[in-house]
């Protein structure tokens, strides 16, 4: 199967030739969920998969997410692929006694008999006024516990080179797409191309202030990137990729060289992600750090279903750019 | 054992042997907890020696096996080494599972069981991928999952017998009903109190046994994992059991009526097959004697061997979190840790 890696793919399909490649290549590859075979899926990232592989290999689940990814452990435990599409991140919390007590258990307390090579894929985040209880960005949920990988890609081409290195890997890998990312276009590798876990990319070299953004947040820092850059700030944005591992080193590199660090997460900001980071960056830059680094974080509250209120709930490049004139000292903090 | 199917005096003493060995090592697991050297839960399934070994002995040696955190037995059934069990139970590196589990989570991969797991229900799912993965890869094996009256309640169990009873998916769900969830009784727990038309409402064929008497177990768990087998069906088996000491070792079982405890004590699943053994000429008197003898030995050999293994080394503290760890040097430092 050829890919044409120069035309730009959206996010959605990306993940679509991801996964139609890995099915190709290995029969122990199999996909599970609501609604992705006959319906393609609700944000169709597996569309035409169950006539190219079959119902055997593209299974409509009931809705029952304890129990399909329950059934996906189970049969990883025995060496197959299962990929678990979780129709959102909302559901998964269904199936957290699954994941945590399960998939992020079974290879420590059994003593490495078997593992677990299961990727359980669910969208996140906010902004498309669907209120509070299907706006919800979990991401430090799972990279909270030992045993699990957690991945969330921001392109087009991290999505497809990050989710076959998620089928390949032996362990479970909770793989995080966004809502509002599914649209977007962008170029892709081919079928050999793969992206190493725990190796964070620079999306934007900068001199004056590091912001770290991963998922949707990497384009709201992309785009206050542009504002800074038009007073004459030049922020580096980096895009962690993965949360377990996470590529400390290329985070606290910049940090040191920048001295200025603003962390943009789209999860709330207590116990969260921000704050993981922000701890791992004062134990690693305190010496070279010139201010307390700023985080732009989801408002503490439960997403609301009104635009204006969930737009000013959500983290935007005003937000990032306030941030990060603050961290510089040349806003009006 | 040689399997369902017919059985042979053989299997008899063989099922005779593994109920002693899993009482006999049960009671001295409760020595050993007792003089501190077995910590954290200890959920002893005498009284259930029936139940657990007529399952297994009517399963084959590669049908997938999983259990709830009362489970010593089910590895003792399938033919695990009670010197490493007993080393698991007193966290030594020795163990089944290098000090990690304990005793309520035991795995012996190489012979298909598939481990115990301590939240109640949660093991269900995975009993049923393995289902899922016979199916997958066109085996006939049959993937029996053992869980208690307690996990019915949970709501992932009826969602298993959902998937189950809608994809055909060759699994026998054994209900081990020992009639009390922790210390409240099924009466006070479940709206009706037989527990295997719960599996009928999801089309799969159910039925209850009398969990006591290993001649029953294994004969209903044959017909139920040979209906899954060749009818590619699941199966429901409820066995009515009783266990004998509390929950844990913690539970000073002060709540169940001592009356009843004592009516159960008289369907001891031991003695009555003893007295099977001996009505049907079996065994004798002497060879019943000499087999205690000699399973009493090997589980003592089990407790020195596992008092005298060394503890866990803590530099593997970490080792197995991943089976894929990440590697600093190669990848940049990145923190996995």
């Amino acid at each position: 199967m050829s890919t044409d890696t120069a035309k730009p793919v959206a996010y959605r399909d990306a993940l679509n030739q991801a996964l139609r490649e890995e099915l190709a290549r290995d029969p122990d590859v199999f996909l599970l969920g609501e609604d992705i075979a006959g319906f393609d899926g609700a944000f169709k990232v597996t569309r035409g998969l169950l006539e190219e592989f079959g119902p055997e290999r593209v299974v409509d689940t009931p809705i029952t997410e304890a129990g399909f990814t329950g059934l996906a452990i189970g049969a990883a435990m025995t060496g197959l692929r299962p990929v678990v599409e979780i129709m959102t991140v909302n559901f998964a919390i269904l199936a957290m006694d699954q994941i945590v007590n399960n998939a992020a258990k079974i290879h420590y307390m059994f003593g490495g008999q078997v593992s677990v090579p299961i990727v359980i894929r669910m969208p996140g985040g906010g902004g498309h006024q669907l209120s509070s209880q299907h706006s919800q960005t979990l991401d430090s949920w799972f990279a909270h516990v030992p045993g699990l990988k957690v991945v969330c890609p921001s392109t087009p081409e991290d999505a497809k080179g990050l989710l076959k290195t998620a089928i390949r890997d032996d362990d479970p890998v909770i793989f995080i797409e966004n809502e509002g990312l599914y649209g977007k276009k962008g170029p892709v590798g081919g079928p050999d191309d793969l992206i190493p876990f725990g190796q964070a990319v620079v999306r934007r070299a900068g001199t004056h202030c590091t912001v770290i953004a991963h998922s949707r947040m990497v384009w709201v820092a992309l785009q206050a990137a542009e504002e800074l850059a038009a007073q004459g700030i030049e922020v580096e944005v980096i895009d962690p990729r993965t949360f377990r591992p996470l590529d400390l080193d290329t985070l606290a590199g910049s940090v040191r060289r920048t001295g200025h660090a603003v962390i943009v997460d789209e999860g709330w900001p207590e116990y969260g992600i921000s704050a993981g980071l922000a701890t791992h960056l004062y134990e690693a830059c305190f010496d070279w750090i010139d201010a307390p680094i700023g985080r732009v974080n989801c408002a503490d509250v439960p997403m609301p279903y009104a635009k204006n209120l969930e737009q000013a709930a959500l983290p935007q490049p005003a937000d990032v750019v306030a941030a990060v004139l603050a961290n510089i000292g040349r806003g009006i903090a | 054992m040689t399997g369902p199917g017919t059985t042979e005096p053989q299997d008899m003493r063989d099922m005779f042997r593994s109920m002693l060995l899993i009482r006999r090592f049960e009671e001295k697991a409760s020595e050993e907890y007792m003089a501190g050297r077995i910590g954290g839960f200890l959920h002893l399934a005498i009284g259930e020696e029936a139940a657990v070994v007529g399952t297994v002995s009517a399963m084959r040696a590669d049908d997938p096996l999983t259990s709830t955190y009362r489970e010593h037995g089910q590895a003792l059934a399938r033919g695990t080494d009670p010197r490493a069990v007993m080393a698991e139970l007193l966290g030594r590196s020795t163990g089944l599972c290098g000090g990690r589990g304990g005793s309520m989570h035991l795995m012996d991969k190489a012979r298909s069981f598939y481990g115990g797991y301590g939240i109640v229900g949660g093991s269900v799912p995975l009993g049923l991928g393995l289902a899922y993965a016979i199916r997958y890869r066109g085996g006939d094996q049959v993937s029996v999952t053992m869980f208690g009256d307690g996990a019915t309640n949970q709501g992932v169990v009826a969602e298993c017998f959902n998937m189950a009873g809608l994809w055909d998916l060759p699994i026998v769900f054994l209900i081990l009903n020992n009639q009390y969830g922790m210390g409240t009784s099924l009466e006070h727990a479940s709206a009706e109190e037989d527990l295997y038309p719960r599996a009928e409402a999801y089309g799969i064929p159910a039925w209850k046994v009398d969990g006591m008497d290993v001649m029953a177990v294994r004969g209903a768990v044959a017909e139920a994992t040979r209906m899954a087998r060749e009818e590619r069906s699941p199966v429901c088996v409820e066995l009515l059991a009783y266990r004998y000491r509390g929950h844990s070792m913690s539970d000073p079982d002060t709540v169940r009526d001592a009356e009843e405890k004592e009516r159960w004590r008289l369907r001891d699943p031991l003695i009555t097959f003893e007295r099977v053994l001996l009505g049907e000429a079996v065994m004798t008197a002497d060879d019943i004697s000499a087999m205690t003898a000699e399973v009493e030995e090997q589980v003592e050999d089990a407790a020195t061997f596992a008092e005298q293994s060394p503890e866990v080394p803590v530099g593997e503290l970490a080792d197995d979190v991943y089976a894929n760890p990440f590697n600093d040097d190669a990848r940049g430092g990145a923190l996995m840790r």
